[in-house]
């Protein structure tokens, strides 16, 4: 290691340790976002998934959608945002990052969750309805419960991507980590371009773990993952 | 009892999976529905559940037409098992035997109750099995618990449908033996999907032999393979239907008929109750090539050889 | 009809009513006509974009593939799970943080976001020929080796054609990635259609945002067409899923 590695070091510990409060408040901004993001996109695809079983025509139109969504490149995504939102004068902030992140979820979320429920054991659906579920039942009780590692897998992806892509709402005004990289690099200092970049890895690591450490937790141990 | 009543099913435009189908399962009756594949066995099974539905003709289950009851109360009053034992991988043993009596809200002393008698009915340890998942269970075990699951809310009648199927023929002759046993203490109406001729004649009261959706013969096993009503059922049951029908005449029938030899002391011994396969399994593996024949208390009766069972068998397809 | 088609007819229409008001409203507004006043400027921002993409694709393709190879050997068994878990690991810092972590070491400029763009193409390409030759049905490996095939044979006649469908997926994931991030290296100094995006989004002018912007998302949605074309033309017809 030479020396100026050494003093770049030096500079982004002292960096963290004098912005630890700005560089929180990004980091809660940042989870705010995505993490709203991420429920509502949830919220959607997961029912959107199970419905798409009922209807093969409809599944293939909608996962096609949602994967040349994902085509898309991020910041184009937020570009487009930004002029459609400012129809309703909403065009920079929190909501065109929040709609771009929440479109970006739902190929993995509905991916995931279509094909989980799409290869349950035909045989443990015809004795769930044999044994006299109801359609809600057989979902909540049985196809849900067994098809869980599948998909959080999907919304674990979904929420890896989401953490990476938010930085770059920074750039449409909408706040959270990439404010450190976006200023890091107009203002040259690159301290704060790497402490930037590692607190995303970082929560984008913890994240993960975390959701990993969730899905053991609501995974019956009779389901092989 | 479940009536099958002029049952007619058609696929698309004009393929009849199931042609005007009429029998009745009488209370405390095993009926097997036996055919090929394709023969519309399983379909005319998930009829009574209303798994398939019904083109044509109707379905009483206990005089009342199965088509105005509602269907989730219908199935949770019908115990079904079907061959790879459907039981769900992410409930415990415990919980996979009281799914029924759980959705229809029994409460837990009640469930427990049951639980215990379930599992010491087909002798599997209440406690060690508890809390397993099905994926620990061996084969012939998950089989037992998806018996007894189908069991749970004691329910008048029950669809079978290929339930031993998938297991090893060892396993498969004792799981039989053991349902067997238990049928007789619980005098269910049993429907049974099979495609083996010699599990439909150990298992059945009585056999519908179907083909292409139509009903070749209804008739106890015995009858079946002694008075064959066509050319397809003297081919389904095969040449060997005069070995077959030995398995299902037992040593007392011979005896009733006051056809046993004198009493000998012989070295091999068989009990009334021995069907007439057995029995002449161990005359041809005994030194006299004959046994002794005994009752209940272990009293010698009569004695049975080759010549007395070939006797029996001649006069009864002739 | 039934219903469930009237379904997705609906909302097929939906959509393609959506992408047709998308541009009657840009056109109407002439958003677009800020690239024919500015034709040689969009040629060259292209023609960067283009030219970022390609090598740092490219580079990316030689280095994993063989990386792939080389760790599904049966003798380096071992150096497969280090190497993966640690590109997983590199490919949760998100692209636009390695690309200001490289400007950082680089400098700025055009280098800079060709290599930081070839480390982070490296992934999906490796990952998914890994996975395509891990997924080869091991009894089709015994047979090939039962038949007298050379370990070479058995990597080019046997691995490698059941894997193609896997590996051209991650070669096309790469691109299609590669093409959105590329926008981003305009902040690095790279040039490239990003450009226009942020120039856009600095001065607020929809006519620039918007003719980057639809641009690059052309860009990407028909390059992802042609290689899915060419996945159809090269995987052997046997191994198509």
């Amino acid at each position: 290691m030479n020396n100026n590695d050494e003093n770049t070091l030096l500079q982004v510990i002292e960096y963290f340790q004098e912005n630890m409060d700005f560089i929180l408040e990004l980091t809660a901004e940042h989870v705010n976002l995505v993490g709203l993001a991420i429920i509502v996109a949830i919220l959607i695809g997961v029912p959107l998934g199970i419905y798409l079983t009922t209807n093969d025509s409809l599944a293939g139109t909608v996962l096609n959608i949602a994967s040349v969504i994902m085509t898309i490149p991020s910041i184009a995504l937020f570009g487009l945002m930004v002029p459609i939102f400012s129809l309703i004068n909403q065009g920079i902030g929190f909501l065109p990052a929040f709609i771009a992140l929440i479109l970006y979820s739902q190929l993995p979320i509905i991916r995931n969750t279509y094909t989980a429920i799409n290869n349950v054991d035909p045989e443990i659906r015809d004795a769930a309805i044999g044994i006299g579920m109801s359609t809600t039942q057989r979902i909540f009780r049985v196809e849900i419960p067994n098809t869980i590692p599948v998909i959080m897998a999907g919304i674990r992806t979904a929420v890896v991507l989401n953490i990476g892509i938010g930085v770059i709402a920074a750039f449409i005004g909408a706040g959270g980590l990439g404010i450190l990289i976006q200023q890091g690099i107009t203002r040259g200092h690159q301290d704060m371009v790497i402490a930037g970049a590692i607190t995303i890895s970082v929560l984008g690591i913890s994240a993960d773990l975390f959701l990993r450490l969730l899905q053991r937790i609501f995974t019956s141990k009779g389901v092989s993952s | 009892m479940i009536e099958y009543k002029d049952i007619t099913k058609v696929y698309g435009e004009d393929v009849k999976a199931v042609d005007d189908v009429s029998f009745t399962v009488e209370d405390g009756e095993i009926v097997v529905l036996l055919g090929p594949s394709g023969c519309g066995k399983t379909t005319l099974l998930r009829m009574v559940n209303r798994l398939e539905s019904i083109t044509e003709g109707d379905i009483l289950l206990d005089g009342k037409s199965t088509s105005n009851l509602n269907e989730i109360e219908l199935r949770r009053g019908i115990g079904y098992v079907i061959q790879s034992n459907g039981l769900f991988p992410n409930m415990t043993i415990e919980q996979n035997v009281t799914i029924v009596p759980h959705l229809l809200g029994w409460d837990k002393q009640k469930k427990e109750e049951r639980y215990q008698k379930l599992m010491k009915l087909v002798g599997l340890d209440v406690e060690d099995f508890r809390k397993r998942f099905p994926h620990e269970l061996s084969g012939g075990q998950q089989q037992r618990i998806g018996v007894i699951r189908a069991l749970a809310a004691d329910p008048p009648a029950m669809l079978m449908d290929e339930p031993f199927g998938a297991l090893d023929p060892i396993i498969r002759e004792k799981v039989q033996d053991e349902f067997l046993a238990i049928q007789k203490e619980l005098h269910k109406t049993i429907l049974f999907v099979s495609h083996d001729i010699n599990e439909a004649i150990k298992m059945g009261d009585k056999i519908a032999l179907m083909k292409d959706g139509q009903l070749m013969q209804y008739d106890t096993p015995a009858n079946i393979l002694q008075n064959p009503a066509n050319e397809f059922v003297t081919q389904f049951v095969g040449q060997d239907r005069t070995i077959k029908s030995l398995s299902i005449h037992m040593v007392n029938d011979i005896y009733s008929q006051n056809k046993l030899k004198e009493n000998k002391k012989l070295a091999k011994q068989v009990s009334l109750n021995t069907n007439l396969r057995d029995a002449l399994g161990a005359i041809l593996e005994s030194k006299e090539q004959a046994v002794t024949v005994v009752n209940g208390q272990n009293e010698t009766v009569g004695s049975l050889d080759f010549d007395g069972i070939n006797q029996f068998i001649s006069e009864l397809t002739s | 009809m039934d219903s469930k088609k009237r379904i997705t007819w609906i909302v097929r229409i939906i959509v393609y009513l959506l992408v047709i008001a998308f541009f009657y409203w840009t056109i109407t507004n002439e958003y677009f006509n800020y690239i024919t006043e500015n034709i040689d400027q969009f040629k060259v921002l292209v023609r960067e974009h283009l030219q970022i993409v390609g090598l740092s694709s490219g580079m990316a393709l030689l280095v994993a593939i063989p990386l792939a190879i080389f760790v599904t050997r049966p003798t380096f068994k071992r150096v497969e799970s280090l190497v993966s878990t640690l590109v997983n690991f590199g490919y949760t810092i998100p692209n636009m943080a390695i690309l200001a972590l490289m400007m950082g070491f680089l400098g700025i400029g055009f280098k800079t976001a060709v290599f930081a763009l070839f480390l982070y193409s490296i992934l999906p390409i490796y990952r998914n020929t890994v996975a395509g030759i891990q997924s080869v049905n091991t009894s089709l490996i015994d047979a090939a080796k039962g038949m007298g095939f050379k370990p070479s044979q058995i990597l080019f006649k046997v691995e490698l054609p059941n894997a193609a469908y896997a590996i051209i997926a991650g070669v096309r994931t790469a691109v299609v990635i590669n093409i959105g991030a590329t926008a981003l290296a305009y902040l690095i100094g790279g040039g490239g259609l990003g450009n226009w995006i942020f120039m856009g989004i600095k001065v607020f002018d929809n006519s620039i945002l918007l003719s980057g912007a639809v641009t690059v998302t052309l860009l990407a949605v028909i390059t992802d067409y042609l290689l899915r074309a060419v996945e159809h033309i090269v995987v052997p017809k046997g191994t198509k899923r």
